[in-house]
């Protein structure tokens, strides 16, 4: 889920004819100074981070005068919540509170709907009220029950004369939350002040990842929720993963440092999401910390798993390398070894890696992985699917053992001395060189052979076969030959599929 | 007897002309499935692998009678109209299998179904597969690998596999055939935070099946389906042993592990809330994936 700060849920509520208080978001202290001077009166400062409870852990401070707030904003800006800085902060005119309420909006797994929850005598300790909350069901064709709505207001001691106002204020969070694909908004509290008015004094609201792409305007750059700010590796990943959606490309960094009592950090590298989780608790289980979660799965091209690879790779301090998903993969699962094999070469591993590469063409994989990787420092061991995770896991530990504290540095790609200069062609998101200089006719013949039906002879070399437009999207098969071609000793393709951030 | 899919229900493919499509009606057929139909907008009269392919679901279902499950390979984007379409056409029963998407157009498809009176699976689902009879959706990837890989109900000791994961659906049920366990069917629910079918949906269909002698979860952290499940048991609507493996034990809040809905908010959807409600209501819960084929067979005997 993708969430939204505080100042822009309230500027979207504001948008939408919900009044918000007064006031803008400040970066540093004199900028508060400035904006208190010019409100006037008595203001409120919070820090925007996405936690709850803000403001029992010195998230909100109050003053009455610009030099106050100026201090107040210093502090907060020194603040960290969890992993997250504070960076900006929210400067408001402190509103006098007559009436709080707490409105927030859902979905209902169960139920399969959104549904309100609504409070009428709302706060911030709303956890200890649970009892209180009125829920109330939204029909996604029909919409909400007004009456019911109206109700629960009824039912507060909130003066009749706004209660037109607050129903109006519920429907407008029930309206943002269908016109944003929100998983989640809340307005915690909505105030009845004491001049009549009602105001919407925090916002929190998460989107939908999976609609993001339908809201350009919410200017999310990753719609992700991690538990801490987005890391430059976190975000090349992401950026790799909305460039191709063959498949599921999720990754995450954990840690970069293993426990003391730990037996080292490791790159994880699960397919399928549940598969991943399973393989996880099974390495943790032999004693050693995942360095990152990642998730190859839905049937990915060769090229992803590739880039899955790098990416993983790009964390130095490992001790090995473990991937392993379900393990019954019903998708074929040389791909993913051509992906492997691929970056394992590239990077010279020299650290130990186990792959559980059970499931469809199960054989085939391993004999891919195993043999294109023979030369490398670090040795790399494939497994099938009568191969627990529980075996693997330990296999693991002996291999890693039998390393004496190899750890990872993360290092260059070596690219071969003829990129650049050789025969290419470009195919989606990168381009490919063929050394026709060490192209001995066996060796063309090889090529060609192994190229999927993609490449020709001509004059005894060989050469793009097929339309570009054709030959675009097949970055998996000229993976799998410049693979085949490694492994054959005839290393004359490169297929050069750059990582931006990272080559 | 085997819930929801079986080798007579008339199957029609949404997306038949593209390449997910083909190349699993290709498995489904060769499986065993009923494959009656498919629906491309613009490509009516054309065939595919002999099945013919129609314009419109309504189109499909006016000309061949009845049709009583869609699964859909389409688009993420286009999944909503897709099931709707299918639905306002009569279909009964919907396999959703593309991930990605969004979950407000999940609830309008709920609310489509709920008004009709159908059912759906996921979205985000690798499918459904009852061993010897038919398979909607991907599981197995190739028929003969879904033939070797899962058995056929044995007497006394056949289970329904209910699972939250699509990989580990299909190893669930591979590591419990070598076992010696038969399969009455394997529901994938799906990976994402709002699903059609859930897991205590399934797990009623599978209580009513005489066919099946247990029942088994491979759950996951996020979400109330296994807390849910764990309620019907204590109130006695399941009443058939239950064996699970929750994922995710090393899951901390706010961080999603892939699945959309694999994620703890709020504190809700925990790995050892979900153990503890399991447990509580007599089910067996392992700690370890490799536990699971023998804790099964200890509970069916």
């Amino acid at each position: 889920m993708a969430r939204l700060y505080e100042y822009q849920g309230k500027a979207l509520l504001a948008e939408h004819g919900l009044e918000v208080p007064e006031g803008g978001v400040v970066s540093s202290p004199a900028e508060a100074a400035r904006l208190a001077a010019r409100l006037g009166g008595a203001v409120v400062l919070k820090a925007q981070a996405w936690i709850t409870g803000r403001a029992a852990k010195g998230g909100v401070k109050f003053a009455s005068s610009p030099e106050e707030a100026q201090r107040a904003a210093a502090d907060l800006i020194r603040l960290r919540f969890g992993n997250f800085p504070v960076t900006e902060v929210l400067l408001e005119r402190a509103v006098v509170i007559a009436h709080e309420l707490f409105v927030s909006v859902i979905i209902d797994d169960q139920a399969r709907a959104p549904v309100l929850l609504l409070d009428a005598r709302g706060g911030s300790d709303i956890e200890e009220r649970a009892g209180s909350i009125r829920r109330i069901p939204i029909d996604p064709r029909r919409g909400i029950d007004g009456d019911r709505v109206r109700q629960v207001i009824g039912d507060s001691p909130i003066d009749r004369a706004v209660h037109q106002k607050i129903a109006r204020a519920v429907e407008t969070v029930i309206e943002m939350a269908a016109l944003y694909e929100l998983t989640s908004i809340e307005v915690n509290p909505l105030v009845v002040t004491a001049g009549g008015g009602v105001v919407a004094v925090d916002c929190r609201m998460t989107v939908d990842d999976y609609a993001v792409f339908r809201h350009p305007a919410l200017g999310i750059e990753i719609a992700r929720e991690l538990d801490h700010p987005a890391t430059e590796l976190e975000r090349i990943a992401y950026r790799l993963e909305q460039a191709d959606h063959r498949g599921t490309f999720y990754f995450a960094r954990l840690t970069t440092a293993a426990a003391p009592d730990s037996r080292g950090l490791i790159g994880f590298h699960g397919a399928g999401g549940g598969g991943s989780m399973m393989s996880m608790d099974a390495v943790a289980r032999v004693g050693f910390t995942p360095a990152n979660f990642c998730d190859t799965s839905g049937n990915p091209s060769a090229a992803k798993v590739y880039r899955a690879a790098r990416v993983i790779l790009a964390q130095g301090g490992l001790v090995g390398y473990f991937g392993s998903g379900s393990g019954v993969a019903s998708q074929e699962q040389h791909h993913s070894a051509y992906g492997l094999a691929k970056a394992f070469c590239e990077l010279s591993l020299a650290i130990p890696a186990v792959i559980r590469l059970g499931g469809n063409g199960e054989d085939r994989a391993v004999e891919i992985l195993e043999d294109a990787c023979r030369g490398l420092p670090g040795r790399v061991e494939g497994y099938r699917k009568d191969d627990t995770p529980a075996f693997i896991a330990d296999r693991f530990a002996e291999l890693v053992q039998g390393a004496d504290g190899a750890t990872w540095t993360p290092r260059a790609r070596s690219v071969p001395a003829y990129v650049g200069r050789s025969y290419r062609f470009p195919i989606k998101g990168g381009m490919v060189w063929i050394d026709h200089e060490r192209c001995d006719r066996p060796t063309t013949a090889f090529v060609i052979e192994h190229a999927s039906a993609l490449l020709r002879a001509e004059d005894g070399l060989p050469v793009l076969g097929v339309s570009d437009a054709e030959v675009a999207a097949k970055d998996s098969e000229l993976l799998a030959l410049e693979v085949d071609c490694r492994r054959a000793d005839r290393p004359v393709v490169f297929v050069d599929l750059a990582i931006p951030g990272l080559d | 007897m085997s819930i929801l899919i079986d080798q007579h229900k008339r199957v029609l493919v949404q997306g038949i002309t593209g390449r997910e499509g083909r190349a699993r009606t290709a498995l489904m057929r060769e499986y065993g499935t009923q494959v009656v139909a498919g629906c491309t907008p613009g490509k009516g009269g054309q065939q595919v692998q002999g099945v013919p392919v129609f314009n419109t679901v309504a189109d499909a279902a006016r000309d061949l009678g009845v049709v009583d499950i869609s699964v859909v390979f389409v688009p993420a984007a286009g999944v909503k109209d897709a099931a709707i379409e299918a639905i306002e056409a009569g279909v009964g029963l919907l396999v959703l299998v593309p991930d990605r998407v969004p979950v407000w157009d999940t609830i309008e498809i709920a609310a489509a179904a709920k008004d009709n009176g159908a059912s759906f699976v996921g979205p985000n689902t690798l499918g459904v597969l009852s061993p010897g009879k038919a398979v909607v959706g991907m599981i197995g990837g190739r028929a003969a690998s879904a033939r070797q890989w899962f058995n056929e109900p044995r007497p006394g000791r056949t289970v329904g596999i209910i699972s939250r994961s699509g990989g580990m659906t299909s190893s669930c049920g591979y590591y419990l055939s070598r076992a010696g366990v038969g399969l009455s069917t394997l529901t994938h629910v799906g990976g994402d935070s709002l699903v059609g079918l859930r897991i205590p949906d399934v797990a009623e269909l599978l209580e009513a099946d005489p066919q099946t002698d247990a029942i088994v979860v491979f759950g996951e952290i996020g979400g109330s389906q296994e807390e849910h499940l764990a309620r019907l048991m204590e109130c006695g609507q399941i009443t058939k042993p239950v064996i699970a493996y929750i994922g995710g034990a090393a899951a901390t809040e706010g961080t999603r592990f892939s699945h959309a809905g694999a994620i703890i908010e709020g504190g809700r959807g925990t790995h050892a809330a979900k153990v503890k409600a399991l447990r509580k209501a007599g089910a067996r819960v392992v700690e370890s994936f490799g536990d699971l084929p023998e804790a099964t067979l200890s509970m069916l005997s």
